[in-house]
């Protein structure tokens, strides 16, 4: 029998990582932590070397390893998000981490691993490399989430994650082990092809589908099934909270809408219902809930769950309009989530980090700058207009409109009108309340630094690069969409 | 009576059911929920491997063997994140798992 070997070309970034990861690991198990600060800065180096690869592969539609891995001008996008994600994060974190004593060179080591199961997950073109991505990030992510293993609150979130990501994951399978059973394939490809010339499916397909959905909507953290949200988040070290919120969201949503958009187009009136009411459901949840919150990471818990609910909408409108401006609102999104953190991170009193929102209070006197960056934020996660946020959620309700969704439109104006509330509430208590303990000044110049370009791209300057944004995005969205 | 696939994914689809409820009506330890999970990804593989033996196709049977690793790989995980919260709480009764209400 002829042996053939699958080309290795597409998959270069993946492979990258996975040896580099092993490496770090060998080099932190047999030198302990001595050499953690070289792991730490050879992880975040890896990452920038993966996301050149990344681009080196480039944008031609290639499929390899038997028609389990595809890589084209989506995976190109959302990688690049997720690298991004990784890499700003992972330079982040390190005062915060050696101020709770918990730096060690495992943190690192699992950021990798974790986002070299998100460029799998991105990448997958079969339920099979879909399940085997999704576990190795998920797996990472349960460690990373219980990292401050001495203190209560850290394993706490640790255990309450793996116990909803397991039953998740277990949703997932039993809903792949179905479409398997009833339309004969995992691969995608095979399957877009069963469905698209308008074929109606089995009943087990679409049973399928809809456990499928619910366990990638337990991922993404749409409502109803957040519930282990806002607890992780404030449970997890800081850093790790920063990391969810950012790059495994893209990830998980890159899923959803290959899977969805790629894959099952031909069922859009079959499933279009489910992702309007993930969409509103988040929505709502996201504008109230957050009303109540004390805990600043508790509120971004809130706020990144009404802001997937934003991005569904795009996706609801089941059209190449509504999934590129899904695109471009995730990648606002992480602009916004990473700079809100940056901030958060910096949050240090003499006595030690704090994460309560009064913490904040006259901030504008003690630290104007920092004041003026986290203002910026906070005014485009409510979606003030001339800010990035503004111009996020005008794509999706735009393209949710000319696909005749009225309704979801307009119920995502008022979210987010009551979600501007708490936003603004941040505002008002950092330049005109009576000012609390002042922080100590920032040491991380890296941490300054994502706050600094984050913020310049999230203020009014973003209206110059938002038209090459939609055309990037446009074009990924064309390679996904046949 | 003949064993077809129809008894084998209802066997399936009892077992997941029971994984699923041991996970929210157990009032007791967490083991129990680790046990659920298991139960459930087995259930999973049943399904798997009975669709791939009648249909005669062996991508069901593949499949069944990397669920079988990852759930190792998740089992050795949770326990070991379940020793952790041991140590520091003292206790793995699910009604101790309320520092933080969500």
């Amino acid at each position: 029998m002829e042996q053939s070997y699958p080309n290795l070309i597409p998959a270069l970034p993946e492979l990258w990582l996975a040896l580099g990861a092993l490496v770090l690991l060998m080099l932190g198990v047999f030198r302990t932590n001595h050499v953690r600060r070289t792991v730490n800065n050879a992880a975040a180096l890896m990452l920038a070397v993966a996301f050149f690869l990344v681009f080196a592969v480039g944008p031609t539609h290639q499929v390899t390893f038997s028609g389990l891995f595809v890589s084209d001008g989506f995976t190109l996008f959302m990688k690049a998000l997720v690298l991004l994600g990784s890499g700003a994060v992972l330079v982040m974190s390190k005062p915060y981490l050696v101020d709770k004593d918990i730096f060690r060179f495992e943190y690192p080591v699992l950021v990798v691993t974790a986002t070299l199961g998100m460029l799998m997950m991105v990448s997958a073109n079969d339920m099979l490399s879909l399940y085997l991505g999704l576990e190795l990030q998920s797996l990472s992510l349960y460690v990373l989430a219980a990292f401050n293993r001495d203190r209560q609150r850290s394993t706490e979130a640790g255990l309450k994650y793996f116990v909803l990501g397991a039953l998740s994951s277990g949703m997932l399978l039993y809903g792949i082990s179905l479409i398997y059973g009833f339309s004969g394939t995992t691969n995608f490809t095979i399957l877009a092809g069963l469905y698209s010339g308008g074929a109606t499916p089995s009943v087990g397909v679409l049973v399928g589908l809809v456990f499928v959905l619910a366990g990638l909507a337990f991922k993404i953290s749409a409502a109803p099934f957040h519930m282990w949200t806002p607890d992780v988040y404030e449970g997890a070290p800081t850093p790790v909270t920063a990391f969810f919120a950012a790059a495994p969201k893209i990830a998980a949503m890159a899923l959803v809408v290959r899977l969805l958009m790629g894959t099952f187009q031909g069922l859009v009136a079959d499933w279009q219902q489910l992702v309007v009411f993930l969409s509103i459901a988040s929505m709502v949840v996201g504008a109230f809930l957050a009303l109540v919150q004390t805990n600043i990471k508790r509120l971004m818990a809130y706020s990144s769950i009404g802001h997937v609910g934003f991005a569904l909408v795009g996706l609801a409108a089941g059209t190449t309009e509504g999934v590129t401006s899904l695109l471009v609102y995730m990648a606002i999104y992480l602009s916004m989530t990473l700079g809100a953190f940056a901030c958060i991170l910096s949050m240090r009193h003499k006595e030690g980090m704090c994460e309560d929102i009064s913490d904040l209070a006259g901030l504008a006197k003690n630290q104007p700058r920092m004041a003026a960056a986290l203002a910026i934020f906070m005014f485009s996660l409510a979606g003030i207009p001339l800010l990035a946020g503004f111009f996020g959620k005008l794509l999706v309700f735009l393209a949710a409109i000319s696909a005749g969704l009225y309704t979801l439109a307009l119920i995502g104006v008022l979210a987010s009108v009551v979600g501007a509330f708490y936003y603004l509430r941040i505002v008002k208590i950092m330049y005109f309340d009576e000012p609390a303990d002042a922080f100590e000044a920032p040491e991380s110049r890296s941490i300054g630094l994502v706050m600094g370009v984050t913020a310049a791209l999230n203020s009014p300057l973003s209206f110059f690069l938002i038209s090459p944004l939609v055309a990037w995005a446009g074009a990924a969205a064309g390679a996904l969409v046949l | 009576m003949e064993i077809g696939l129809f008894h084998y994914l209802a066997l399936a689809a009892i077992l997941f059911t029971m994984g699923i409820f041991g996970i929210f009506l157990n009032r007791k330890n967490v083991i129990t929920i680790l046990m659920s999970i298991e139960l459930m990804l087995l259930a999973v593989n049943i399904n798997l491997i009975a669709f791939s033996s009648f249909m005669g196709d062996l991508t069901g049977q593949i499949f069944a063997m990397f669920v079988l690793t990852v759930a190792a790989a998740e089992a050795a995980i949770g326990l070991a994140i379940l020793v952790v919260y041991f140590r520091s709480r003292g206790s793995i009764a699910v009604d101790d798992i309320n520092l933080m209400k969500g």
